[in-house]
């Protein structure tokens, strides 16, 4: 018989704040902070020193650009004109910081399996990060993660909370 | 630890050393008493998997002690009517039997386990009769025995026996109740057998995910991981040694093999990108498991010892969910390669894909049947529900109202297990088990939210 393991509560409550990732038919609202990703970098290493935004941080990465999170179609992985737009932004701040590597995460809605969620978190991943790499950013500053339907920022059971889950956020790594 | 006493339990045998403390039990051979002269009473016999019968009052009193000994599993006296709870629980989650209310039994004397007072129980309305024993063995073990009787007929249908560590004495009530079951349904056991499955809490956005243990009553439930990675997917090895299941340990979303005696995680793959989805082959000497490379997700096996992957499909779409039939010859899985996901099997050798689902809707994370003759899987589209159909994709049949997910099945393919949402911001999840029917639906329970529930083999 296994013997009882320790349980290990971390309580490491990194707050989920809901970002505001609807699909933009006008200019998009001032960035937010999508702490989205769970295993993004612990606030202390947010940029932040004494109250000023290190350049080339993960702070200084979602001020700078148009959004950190770009949305896909029900059960879709392909980049639309507004991802182009957003996926631009991105490539033209990381051209400025050529040393900065990034994840670009994957993720769903609740509407669909755990496995494929998966799976397809991984497409949308790799989309984005494949628009990236063909805006000149080389493939080894980028890394993927898919998070399936696990981390949803918006947590209701409707089309606008599935639109916004629908997405893939890049996090620079600082 | 566990041992049949199944041939040890005539009369004869089991019981001399009793005979100082109480009389022997009157001799009861099983075929000699017959029905009395004019009557041919039906086969008593209860139907799985078919109509709208009534199920079946059992009358299943307190096991009587011979002596009241006090053990490290609680007193004997006391285990006596904690076995029949147990043994009446397990048939009446069957959806099968109903036992009668304990108020309707009279205790039964040591004397009379196996010389039933047949006009007794006749009157009680029940029809079948399940009388046993539990002993202090002296040595620590309990020596639990466990008859059938048809009421009616007034004759013993079968007999089984334990010899059990106190940390291991409700397993003889699961094997008691499996041998009532298996006896007058025709079906293979599955009440002695354990659950493995992800415990969740917190908010939705954030849940904290263990993996966890239990009998598949909900009782002796322990916790295998401490939440700090998320973890998903866990199933049992064959050998119920071993757990394989998919954690995002240090930021790598990888499967790995948890071994029960140890509590010991092993990383199956190395150097490997997204793998998950993982399943033991029946023979335990392979892994099946699904790995996402730039952007294509695809099936392979490897080793259960470890090594070099060999993949199974190749195609564009996602491939994920596989799942070995019995024998070990072919796998079912999903894909969708035609555009949505649908089931495909495939031989073991990822030869000869072909679609089976063709109902019209989704379909996803197909499970073969342990019996082989059903594939159990979630029916997308509006709602999430369980449902079944033939390994060639016929006999469509959904069982359940939805949001429900992730189906695993018996030992004895006849029940479902799987998880159960709510919408909303909470999106709680539990823990259910449907039968075939789809008529008997109850919820497991556990001490926080569940899902990604695995069933495991019966134990031996």
């Amino acid at each position: 018989m296994a013997k009882l393991t320790n349980i290990l509560l971390t309580g490491a409550a990194l707050a989920s704040l809901a970002a505001c990732a609807s699909k933009p038919k006008q200019l998009p609202p001032p960035p937010v902070d999508n702490t989205a990703g769970l295993n993004t970098p612990p606030p202390a290493n947010t940029g932040n020193v004494d109250g000023a935004i290190v350049p080339g941080s993960d702070a200084d990465f979602r001020r700078s650009v148009t959004s950190n999170t770009v949305l896909f179609g029900l059960d879709q992985s392909d980049i639309d004109a507004d991802a182009r737009a957003i996926l631009d932004s991105q490539a033209a701040w990381m051209q400025r910081y050529p040393n900065v590597r990034a994840t670009v995460e994957g993720h769903c809605d609740e509407r669909g399996t755990r496995e494929y969620n998966l799976a397809l978190g991984d497409r949308r991943a790799n989309a984005a990060k494949n628009y990236l790499v063909a805006k000149g950013i080389d493939p080894s500053r980028l890394t993927t993660i898919s998070y399936g339907k696990e981390r949803p920022v918006a947590l209701g059971s409707d089309e606008s909370a599935w639109a916004q889950n629908r997405r893939a956020v890049t996090v620079v790594l600082n | 630890m566990i041992r049949s006493l199944l041939v040890a339990l005539s009369v004869t045998v089991a019981l001399p050393a009793l005979a100082q403390q109480a009389p022997a039990p009157a001799q009861s051979a099983p075929q000699d008493q017959a029905a009395p002269a004019g009557q041919t009473p039906a086969p008593l016999e209860v139907s799985v998997t078919g109509g709208v019968s009534a199920p079946m009052p059992i009358a299943i009193p307190v096991l009587p002690t011979p002596q009241v000994v006090d053990t490290p599993a609680g007193s004997t006296d006391v285990l006596g009517r904690q076995l029949a709870g147990i043994i009446a629980t397990d048939l009446r989650n069957s959806g099968l039997f109903t036992p009668l209310p304990s108020s309707q039994l009279r205790a039964v004397g040591f004397q009379e386990v196996n010389a039933p007072a047949f006009d007794y129980w006749g009157g009680t309305g029940a029809q079948a009769l399940v009388q046993g024993f539990v002993r202090a063995n002296g040595d620590g073990n309990l020596t639990v025995g466990c008859y059938l009787y048809d009421v009616f007929s007034k004759v013993e249908l079968t007999r089984t026996g334990f010899v059990v560590s106190p940390g291991d004495w409700r397993r003889a009530a699961h094997k008691c109740a499996d041998m009532v079951y298996a006896r007058l349904t025709g079906e293979g056991p599955y009440f002695d057998s354990r659950v493995v499955y992800v415990s969740e809490t917190g908010p939705k956005g954030k849940r904290i995910k263990r993996l966890a243990i239990m009998d598949q009553d909900g009782a002796n439930h322990r916790f295998l991981t401490n939440g700090q990675s998320i973890v998903l997917t866990p199933r049992f090895a064959p050998n119920q040694q071993s757990i394989v299941f998919m954690s995002y340990e240090n930021d790598k979303p990888s499967i790995y093999v948890y071994d029960l005696g140890s509590g010991r995680p092993r990383r199956v793959v190395q150097n490997a990108s997204l793998t998950f989805a993982p399943r033991f082959s029946p023979d335990g000497r392979w892994i099946l498991f699904s790995m996402a490379q730039n952007g294509n997700t695809d099936i392979y096996r490897v080793s259960a010892q470890g090594g070099t992957p060999q993949r199974l499909t190749t195609s564009p779409g996602i491939d994920t969910g596989g799942s070995y039939s019995p024998d070990g010859s072919r796998i079912v899985f999903e894909s969708d390669r035609s555009g949505g996901q649908q089931i495909y099997v495939m031989n073991a050798d990822g030869s000869g894909q072909q679609r089976i689902s063709f109902g019209g809707g989704r379909y996803a994370t197909p499970v073969w049947s342990p019996r082989g003759d059903l594939i159990a899987f979630t029916k997308l589209g509006g709602a999430f529900r369980i449902g079944i159909m033939s390994p060639s994709g016929g006999g469509e049949k959904i069982l359940t109202q939805g949001q429900d997910e992730g189906p695993s099945w018996s030992p004895n393919g006849r029940v479902i297990t799987f998880y159960r949402s709510s919408p909303g911001s909470s999106g709680k999840a539990d823990l259910w088990m449907v039968d075939l029917t789809g008529q008997v639906e109850r919820k497991i329970p556990t001490p926080l939210d569940g899902s990604d529930p695995a069933w495991g083999p019966l134990r031996p």
